[in-house]
């Protein structure tokens, strides 16, 4: 009889580390001495998603760059919970100027580095959603036009948080906001079309484009790996759930991101050169209600006077998103976990 | 030091200066939960731990960990009833861990590495007896030899093993494996007589001076109940049957077999009769299936092996080769109740396989000792009575399985040690039930278990070749991997990773993690995203 070697690990490569898999298919966060790029003390909310999002992606990039990285801060959450004057939380190389301008900050020490001759040093430029797909959509746009050797980095938790969870162009339909108030025949944020970033990072033919969410850091952790393999501009939007702004419990922002996913609301795949190569399949199948139902954004829609109808209308925009990115296998899924992050 | 830059008085300091854990209002802490399988295994096994050092392939540790509390993992592998499967939470999932058939592979690798046991204690000057030499005696024998006690086991039968030989069948238990597993035993320096039946126990006890007796004669009279039959009707009872089947003496049965009775002795009976060489064997049982005893792999594997079965009837007579049964029916509280319907069934004999009874005769004369219900009553240290006679497996009130019989032996040697030493026997506090929901199922890849060959049925059907193979040493890795270590940390890292404020510490392999009280927030999410259950969040005394 062949013998092949068993291919199943107990927790494969969902969870963040696990002794049965050799060391390089375990993920940076498991490493006892990853950079800890943001590091304690932060004032960040409890259970924050944007300082876990950060510090997977950082460190990530700081194993990809071997430590050789700069990272540029718009204005925001991210900012003023790390560096309250005259503290800092940052063991990497760290620059923030103005809200809207990080892109072109980030053009900028690119060029100074090249200028200096320094090619083994990276850039990543970073924001939230409203440094990224609002005020910040211009330079953003040029840096992504010029093509400058930067990644920039979008942590999306969809509003304004650190000023009091006003409403951004990532703001998804009928989520109350301080701005977007639950009254009214349409309450809460408007059915729009949104603001799609990552499709309109892609339409700029950029090399690499990708989403990901801080409950799958086996692909986070290999999106901003595959970036790093690239000289040019590229772009990673991460969701990540704000317990504040979304009214979630603080416990749950993880199973709160694994949500948006499953349901198929926030797609998680990776384009090339304006194409998408990959996507990341639903692997448990989930109404929105589950995800909508954890978020006090969206109890308008339940209890007594709820709106099923918009509950119906927000069902539909995931069940377009699985069938515009093929989320959902048709094949039932096979065990082969450790294929997942390769 | 350096003069700071223009407009600025403050030198650089880290966040780490501000303590965020003032913040919290509950805190993390690592627990260890008892998980299922462990809470359900009469033999006391710690089956989470044993399939956790099984998971990277150290199978000799795994063995170990067994063989701490059941010197019989290659015995169990095969005829235990699994109630750690029943309750495993990974049924709730897809389906239960194969933990039986992982624990009949390591079983068999150690016998065929030759593995042995742990030695034997220091020598404590003290020697019990232990009456009987099936699963309990020797189960006791063993953990006292660990403490060092001397023993004398003594068994009426030729063979040691009990029911383990004399009433399970060879093609549920290979003799070979059941020998070397009790050879292991013996080697400890059990002493041995065979053929010797005690009948009087203060006697015996006295004239060896021993210490403390341990009773495990197991049930060895069969249950009779009075039918009327012609002179020429072929009664016998299904543990002398199956008695003479191990000893290589089958009686004759004919062609046409009838077993009356619905337990697991029932169904070896009818199997047995059929590898005799009966065209049909015919079990007549009172209740329905869904009340029948015996366990449903065995029917399963029994029918498939044209194994029939008469419900709801009882035997009336048996006139000479034809069997008169009643029809039955199930009451509202589900007891059978007579129809006065009757029907014929040819049998050239009939078995029956009614239970088993205690011989306690040798007891007579013992003071301070109870017995009800034809069994010896046993404080919690399986002491029967106040001077050091101590008690277990079918003998005593039990389920009369050779896993419960295992747990007893374990149980009646540290009883007997801690009566010998002066001490009581207390059990350490046990854990919180690790139950289904405290579980994050995410985390656990996709696997369907893996079952255990079957050797084909025509085989099955005339030889005494063990039916249910092993599993190959992929198939029992994969099958380990797939406990998910309810209630108990397996280092999956997962704590470390998803803490947002850096505030898990990873203290390194087998260390598992420590939480950085100074900078946890309370957030909790941690606790949910535990695969296993082993965090829980705890209010903060304020």
């Amino acid at each position: 009889m062949t013998t092949s070697p068993v291919r199943f690990y107990q927790v494969g490569s969902f969870a963040v580390g696990n002794r049965l898999l050799d060391d390089a298919d375990r993920t940076v966060q498991s490493d006892p001495h990853r950079s800890n790029s943001l590091d304690s003390g932060h004032r960040a909310c409890q259970g924050c998603g944007e300082a876990l999002g950060a510090r997977y992606a950082l460190d990530a990039a700081m194993r990809a760059t071997g430590g050789q990285l700069v990272a540029v801060n718009a204005t925001g959450c991210l900012e003023v919970f790390s560096t309250p004057y005259p503290e800092t939380s940052w063991r990497i190389a760290w620059l923030h100027s103005l809200f809207g301008n990080s892109a072109a900050v980030a053009t900028g020490v690119a060029a100074a580095l090249r200028a200096k001759g320094k090619s083994d040093v990276r850039v990543v430029s970073q924001a939230g959603d409203g440094g990224t797909v609002d005020i910040g959509f211009g330079c953003l746009s040029g840096m992504f036009e010029r093509h400058d050797d930067v990644l920039f980095i979008c942590y999306d938790n969809e509003a304004y948080m650190n000023t009091g969870v006003q409403r951004s162009g990532a703001t998804p339909p009928a989520a109350r906001t301080a701005t977007t108030e639950a009254v009214g025949p349409e309450p809460g944020n408007v059915f729009g079309q949104g603001k799609d970033l990552p499709r309109l990072a892609m339409a700029h033919g950029i090399d690499y484009v990708a989403t990901a969410t801080v409950a799958d850091l086996h692909d986070l952790e290999a999106k901003v790996e595959r970036a790093m393999t690239f000289h040019g501009a590229r772009y990673l939007h991460i969701l990540v759930p704000c317990p504040l702004g979304w009214g979630s419990a603080s416990s749950d922002t993880i199973k709160v991101a694994r949500l948006a996913k499953e349901t198929g609301l926030f797609p998680v795949f990776e384009a090339e050169h304006g194409k998408v190569t990959a996507v990341s399949p639903i692997r448990r199948r989930t109404p929105v209600e589950e995800y909508l139902s954890i978020q006090r954004r969206y109890g308008h829609l339940f209890g007594e006077h709820g709106r099923p109808d918009l509950v119906a209308r927000i069902q539909e925009i995931a069940d377009q998103n699985i069938s515009t990115y093929g989320l959902v296998d048709e094949q039932p899924a096979v065990t082969e976990p450790s294929e997942v992050s390769a | 030091m350096n003069k700071p830059p223009f407009a600025i008085t403050l030198e650089v300091g880290s966040s780490r200066a501000n303590h965020t854990g003032s913040w919290r209002v509950e805190r993390a802490v690592y627990v260890d939960r008892m998980p299922p399988c462990n809470d359900g295994c009469p033999a006391g096994e710690n089956i989470q731990q044993w399939l956790y050092r099984a998971e990277p392939g150290d199978y000799e540790p795994a063995w170990r960990q067994i063989v701490e509390d059941n010197p019989f993992p290659a015995v169990m592998g095969r005829i235990c009833y699994h109630p750690c499967e029943t309750a495993c939470n990974r049924a709730q999932l897809d389906e239960a861990v194969g933990i039986n058939s992982i624990e009949r592979f390591l079983g068999d690798l150690a016998i065929e590495h030759g593995w042995s046991l742990p030695p034997a204690g220091a020598p404590s000057g003290k020697r019990i007896l232990v009456v009987g030499g099936g699963p309990s005696g020797l189960s006791a024998a063993y953990h006292l030899r660990r403490l060092g006690h001397g023993v004398l086991l003594v068994d009426s039968a030729p063979q040691l093993g009990g029911m383990m030989r004399y009433g399970i069948p060879a093609y549920r238990l290979p003799r070979a494996s059941l020998d070397a597993e009790i050879d292991r035993i013996v080697a400890l320096g059990v002493e041995i007589e065979l053929d010797h039946t005690v009948t009087d126990i203060e006697h015996e006890r006295t004239e060896g001076g021993f210490d403390a007796v341990f009773l495990a004669v197991g049930a060895q009279l069969a249950r009779r109940v009075g039918i009327p039959a012609g002179d020429s009707s072929r009664i016998l009872d299904a543990f002398s049957l199956l008695h003479r089947v191990a000893e290589d003496d089958p009686p004759l049965l004919g062609r046409r077999v009838a077993i009356y009775g619905g337990g697991d002795t029932a169904l070896d009976a009818a199997r047995t009769a059929r590898r005799l060489g009966a065209t049909d064997a015919v079990i007549v049982y009172r209740r329905n299936r869904e009340r029948m005893p015996a366990q449903g792999d065995e029917l399963n594997e029994a029918i498939e092996e044209g194994i029939t079965m008469r419900w709801l009837s009882t035997v009336n007579r048996f006139e000479g080769d034809q069997l008169i049964l009643e029809k039955m029916r199930l009451n509202d509280e589900g007891f059978p109740e007579p129809t006065g319907e009757l029907e014929e069934l040819d049998a050239d004999s009939l078995v029956l396989a009614l239970g088993q009874e205690t011989d306690l005769s040798l007891l007579e004369g013992e003071p301070d000792i109870t017995i009800s219900d034809g069994v010896v009553e046993v404080s919690p240290a399986m002491m029967a009575g106040e001077n050091g006679v101590f008690a277990g497996g079918d003998a005593v009130p039990s389920q009369r399985t050779a896993t419960v019989a295992i747990g007893h032996g374990k149980r009646a040697a540290r009883g007997i040690d801690a009566y010998l030493t002066g001490g009581t026997l207390t059990d350490p506090p046990r854990h919180e039930l690790a139950t289904f929901d405290l579980l994050n199922t995410w985390y656990y890849s996709e696997a369907d278990r893996t079952h255990r060959p079957e050797l084909e049925r025509a085989r099955r059907q005339s030889t005494f070749d063990e039916v249910v193979g092993g599993l190959t040493e992929e198939n029992a890795l994969f099958e380990a991997r797939r406990c998910m270590s309810c209630g108990n940390c397996f280092e999956c890292d997962n704590c470390f990773g998803v803490c947002p404020d850096n505030a898990v510490i990873k203290l390194g392999v087998g260390q598992r993690y420590e939480i950085d009280l100074d900078f946890c927030k309370g957030c909790g999410m941690c606790v949910k995203e535990c695969p296993c259950g082993a965090i829980e969040m705890v209010p903060e005394q304020i």
